[in-house]
């Protein structure tokens, strides 16, 4: 056997390991375009919640909270709604390039993994906006969040890992310093992203 | 200098079988389809190699129902596991060799 050949022959090893067990498709542009869409949401939020209370007074107890509360959750749904569209398509394109297929064991293991954490957090925070701790709100979502990548990292590019490391860390200071939730989350969904996105871009997507 | 040719595994001479191996490696179970659609190889071809390295018993075949389809997966055994290993090692002895002459 000459040099080359065993050399090809490691290589379709290496790569046929990462195909069959990664997900590898992942696009950095929908990470960087989340993190827009946080930051964009995150901004209406903070006119909801500062200016918002200083125009109504009353608003702490009765009707106009509520109000404020449910446009609160409409744009976290919206932010969370878009940027997923916005990934799936971006992920989609980079599959076929790719030869990949988006649906396929891979790329089922990945949500698997990252949905039980992020379902099982997604619960506990409403409850807890049901019972009025919303203060518990955005170092959850950080938490649960950065939980559910780090164990979808398995199943994809070792880089999530250290996001999801990065928001528990974010989560966990953000539990300690009660009053700055909006601050935090914005760090952790718009800020991080953005990084991590554009880390990603330029080390797999070009 | 001596060529440890013969801790090459004759039943990974085959560049498609040692990819369905690879596989195997790392993943606890693969099913036909998803193997077919990886190595983008046909239907006839991807059976006779899986039926090589099942005589050679490397691989063992569960065959199962999903509702009335079936679903064949497959699964490296420790004897599969060890010949594979044992290959790779032989790859890396024959690359040093043909580093140092």
């Amino acid at each position: 056997m000459k040099e080359k050949e065993i050399e090809d022959e490691l290589v379709s090893i290496r790569s046929m390991m990462e195909r069959s067990s990664k997900f590898i498709s992942l696009s950095g542009l929908s990470g960087i375009l989340a993190g827009v869409y946080a930051l964009v949401g995150a901004g209406f939020a903070y006119d909801i919640i500062y200016n918002g209370i200083g125009d109504h007074q009353h608003s702490r107890n009765g009707h106009l909270f509520y109000i404020e509360e449910t446009t609160l959750l409409s744009i976290a749904l919206l932010v969370l709604l878009a940027s997923l569209v916005t990934g799936y398509i971006l992920t989609r394109n980079k599959a076929k390039r790719r030869n990949q297929p988006i649906w396929g064991n891979s790329s089922r293991a990945l949500i698997f993994n990252m949905s039980v954490p992020l379902v099982a957090g997604g619960l506990l925070i409403l409850t807890h906006i049901y019972r009025g701790h919303y203060g518990i709100v955005s170092p959850s979502c950080l938490i649960f969040y950065g939980l559910a990548l780090v164990s979808a990292s398995n199943f994809t590019f070792k880089d999530v890992r250290y996001l999801g490391m990065c928001e528990i860390v974010l989560g966990l200071i953000a539990a300690c310093l009660p009053g700055y939730g909006l601050l935090f989350w914005a760090i952790g969904f718009g800020v991080l992203h953005i990084i991590y996105g554009s880390m990603m871009y330029f080390k797999y997507d070009r | 200098m001596k060529v440890p040719f013969e801790k090459l595994d004759k039943a990974f001479e085959n560049r498609l079988r040692l990819q369905i191996m690879s596989v195997l490696m790392v993943n606890d179970r693969y099913d036909f389809n998803s193997l077919k659609e990886l190595l983008d190889t046909t239907d006839g071809n991807l059976a006779s190699h899986l039926k090589g390295l099942e005589k050679e018993e490397y691989i063992v075949v569960h065959k199962a129902f999903l509702g009335r389809k079936p679903n064949t997966t497959y699964e490296a055994t420790e004897r599969g596991k060890a010949a594979f290993k044992q290959h790779l090692d032989a790859l890396e002895k024959l690359i040093k060799q043909q580093k140092l002459t």
